[in-house]
């Protein structure tokens, strides 16, 4: 009978993977990368992280909000208490004083990131009319996840002469329709890292996209690790009650 | 002191509840010495996974609910807040997001053993129905729940949904506004959906327990689909199986938690990612995993009003299988025709559910009326039709004596009534 139970695992697992084809479809074109934090023991790259907050806070943060992060969140990629309460008290944000007039005051950890835009219309309205949409869960938000900012970041260039752009539109290989409302935003040397590291669009685009990654997913490596120890026991107890099942039914005829 | 129940307890503690509410009494009867065949295969393990599977749905649903709010203004954010800020709140989340599917898939399997050995039958036919009534809530609930993260794929499924009762003559557009409380999907519909989502589950219980009820009447079917015919025939279902169900459900366990752990999102979409926008139609709309047959149906039949039937249809037609199925025999082993067709059955939806998955164009149009027809042809014809001609192999005696010689002489090991394979 396990033949059976076989044969309904297979019938799901077929299903399940023919459901997901439409996704794997799209994703064909997509250059796989080796993502530090990819696979059930990956963990991010806090050199790579901390380079791509700097392309974050440099580069995309002029356009894109990240609303769901708070700046202790910076802690996971390896910032010090110190370094991360620099950073909020380097950004001033909107606030109600004792006097209940709005007044501006430094970040604190626990705030979250400020939004480049008051809202979508203004973001809008700076932006040629598309919406620079909000970063903090980008990775989950895609089908292809990191693989597909990477090549969104990597996947400008000049149109081919037989497709006629929008107005404003930039041609980019991997987004949808190939028009994107976004310029290039990475160009040689458009950071200066400063661990030395050269900053070529293929660098900043790793970078960015490995730092997106952990903010999607602040929770993954403890996640992971918390995962191996569950699945883990569950699979050795399996074994256990298994070997008690043998014993408990030894005596039966059947 | 009349009316009081004559325990058998020792302890005094248990024996003064138990005379005066006998429920240890009856635990001891139902799950301790309960009879049971003693041929069960591994495949009677999921009744006993579904259970636990709505106990974990429950418990996460219940600390869910504690730090979710149900405003189209803040439902998508609180959800993230349960992600980020409560401690082991994604753990809590994803529990419950995967755990639907495994619950879908524990009792698809589940139904499935029904059909395979014809548990449905005589005098099984109101555990069966009442089943299937779980299955239509199981189905109400996860959708309502799918909707409450509030991102473009529950905005726009739950659109979709509720747009289909349009369908209806006449009183189908005031149904639609009805269920929406206002004239589009709103915040009015996140609440109520958010209401019903929480009630659903504890009603399942009350089924679930009817179900259970049900089958201990009955006593269970088992592998071979042949009565049981005395003691020699069953085991006291403790400690027996409650072992077996513990070797698959420590199993089952960790299946699940691989997903939980290093799949999170295996099941989900990431449309489902972005806040829902009423303005921007996501490049398709695709249900969960677990619907998508019936989502294939529906757009398999080229009218509205008849695939919204149709869709309905093939589970209502769940509830008459016990008396579209014509055969004396319950087992599918010893039913040498009609398992194949079972196996075309199973073939038939998984192809459906690929079909749901995508945009109905080309080559997924004809397999998804290729699968439809032949789901309801299943049920409608063959069912009753092969009942009547199969031949079906000689039954064993008994559970205990299980081999009848076919042809004189004595069957070799691993005849077709081998009652159940060494686990
Ligand atoms: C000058 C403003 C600007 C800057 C700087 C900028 N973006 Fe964008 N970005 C946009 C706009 C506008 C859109 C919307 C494009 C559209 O919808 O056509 C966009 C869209 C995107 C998208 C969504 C693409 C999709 O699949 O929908 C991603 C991802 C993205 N940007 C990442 C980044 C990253 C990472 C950076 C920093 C390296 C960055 N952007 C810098 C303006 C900008
Ligand atoms: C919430 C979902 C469900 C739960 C918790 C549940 C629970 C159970 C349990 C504990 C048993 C006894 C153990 C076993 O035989 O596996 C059982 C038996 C059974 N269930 Fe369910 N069940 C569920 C859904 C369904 C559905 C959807 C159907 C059919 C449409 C169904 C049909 C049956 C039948 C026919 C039996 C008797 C099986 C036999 O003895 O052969 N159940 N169920």
């Amino acid at each position: 009978m396990m033949r059976w139970v076989s044969l309904a695992a297979a019938a799901a697992l077929v299903s399940s993977l023919a459901v997901s084809a439409p996704v794997q479809a799209q994703e064909t074109s997509l250059p796989r990368q080796n993502w530090s934090f990819a696979g059930p023991f990956g963990t991010f790259d806090r050199a790579a992280a901390q380079r791509g907050f700097q392309v974050y806070k440099e580069v995309c943060s002029t356009c894109h909000s990240m609303k769901l992060a708070y700046f202790r969140d910076l802690e996971g990629i390896g910032l010090s208490e110190e370094q991360i309460k620099a950073v909020a008290a380097s950004v001033t944000l909107p606030d109600i004083g004792d006097d209940g007039a709005p007044i501006e005051r430094p970040g604190l950890p626990a705030d979250h990131f400020r939004s480049p835009f008051a809202n979508e219309k203004a973001a809008r309205a700076a932006n040629n009319g598309a919406a620079p949409p909000d970063l903090s869960l980008i990775i989950k938000a895609r089908d292809g996840g990191a693989d597909y900012l990477y090549a969104l970041l990597t996947g400008f260039s000049t149109a081919p002469a037989t497709m006629k752009m929008g107005d404003g539109m930039n041609y980019n290989k991997y987004f949808a329709g190939n028009q994107i409302g976004m310029v290039a935003p990475l160009s040689e040397g458009r950071v200066e890292y400063a661990d030395g590291t050269p900053a070529s669009v293929n660098q900043m685009a790793k970078d960015v996209t490995t730092f997106l990654a952990y903010i999607s997913e602040p929770e993954t490596e403890m996640r992971k690790a918390l995962g191996v120890k569950v699945v883990l026991f569950f699979l050795l107890m399996t074994g256990v009650t298994y070997a008690v099942k043998r014993k408990v039914w030894a005596d039966v005829d059947h | 002191m009349a009316g009081l129940h004559k325990s058998d307890f020792e302890n005094p503690v248990i024996n003064w509840i138990d005379t005066r509410l006998p429920i240890f009494t009856m635990l001891q009867k139902e799950y301790g010495v309960f009879p049971t065949p003693k041929n069960f295969n591994y495949f009677w393990n999921f009744g006993a996974l579904a259970m636990v599977t709505l106990m974990i749905m429950i418990a996460t649903g219940i600390f869910l609910a504690m730090n979710y709010t149900a405003h189209t203004s803040m439902a998508f954010d609180s959800v993230q807040r349960i992600m980020r800020d409560v401690n082991y709140g994604w753990l809590i989340r994803y529990v419950h997001a995967n755990g639907a599917s495994m619950f879908f898939l524990v009792t698809y399997i589940h139904i499935f053993r029904g059909m395979y050995y014809g548990s449905y039958k005589a005098p099984r036919e109101l555990l069966w129905i009442l089943g299937v009534v779980i299955l239509l809530i199981m189905m109400a609930t996860a959708f309502f729940g799918y909707v409450l993260p509030w991102g473009q794929m529950s905005y726009w499924g739950a659109t979709v949904i509720t747009n289909l009762f349009s369908a209806i003559p006449i009183v189908g557009e005031p149904i639609v506004t009805w269920l929406w409380g206002g004239f589009s999907v709103a915040n009015p519909t996140l609440n109520r959906f958010f209401s019903l989502h929480y009630l659903l589950p504890f009603v399942l219980i009350g089924i679930v327990f009817l179900h259970v009820a049900a089958l201990h009447v009955t006593g269970s079917n088992n592998p071979l689909g042949i009565d049981v015919k005395g003691p020699q025939d069953t085991l006291p279902f403790h400690p027996y199986y409650t072992v077996k169900d513990s070797v698959g459900l420590c199993l089952f366990l960790a299946i699940f938690a691989f997903f939980v752990f290093f799949a999170p999102n295996f099941f989900g979409a990431a449309d489902n990612e972005i806040p829902a926008n009423p303005l921007v139609t996501p490049a398709e709309i695709v249900p969960e995993w677990y619907l998508l047959p019936f989502y294939a149906i529906l757009r398999s039949v080229p009218s509205k009003l008849g695939g919204v039937l149709m869709m309905f249809g093939s589970i209502g037609l769940l509830f008459v299988v016990p008396w579209l199925d014509t055969s004396p025999v319950r087992s599918c082993k010893f039913r040498p025709v009609y398992r194949w067709f079972l196996g075309l059955l199973v073939i038939a939806c998984v192809v459906l559910g690929a079909v749901g998955a995508h945009r109905p164009e080309g080559i997924w149009v004809l397999l998804g009326r290729l699968g439809t027809i032949y789901y309801f042809l299943h049920f409608l014809v063959i069912l009753p039709v092969v009942g009547k001609l199969e031949r079906p192999l000689p039954l064993p005696e008994s559970i205990s004596k299980p081999v009848l010689p076919r042809g004189g002489g004595p069957l070799p090991a691993g005849a077709a009534a081998k009652p159940m394979e060494k686990a």
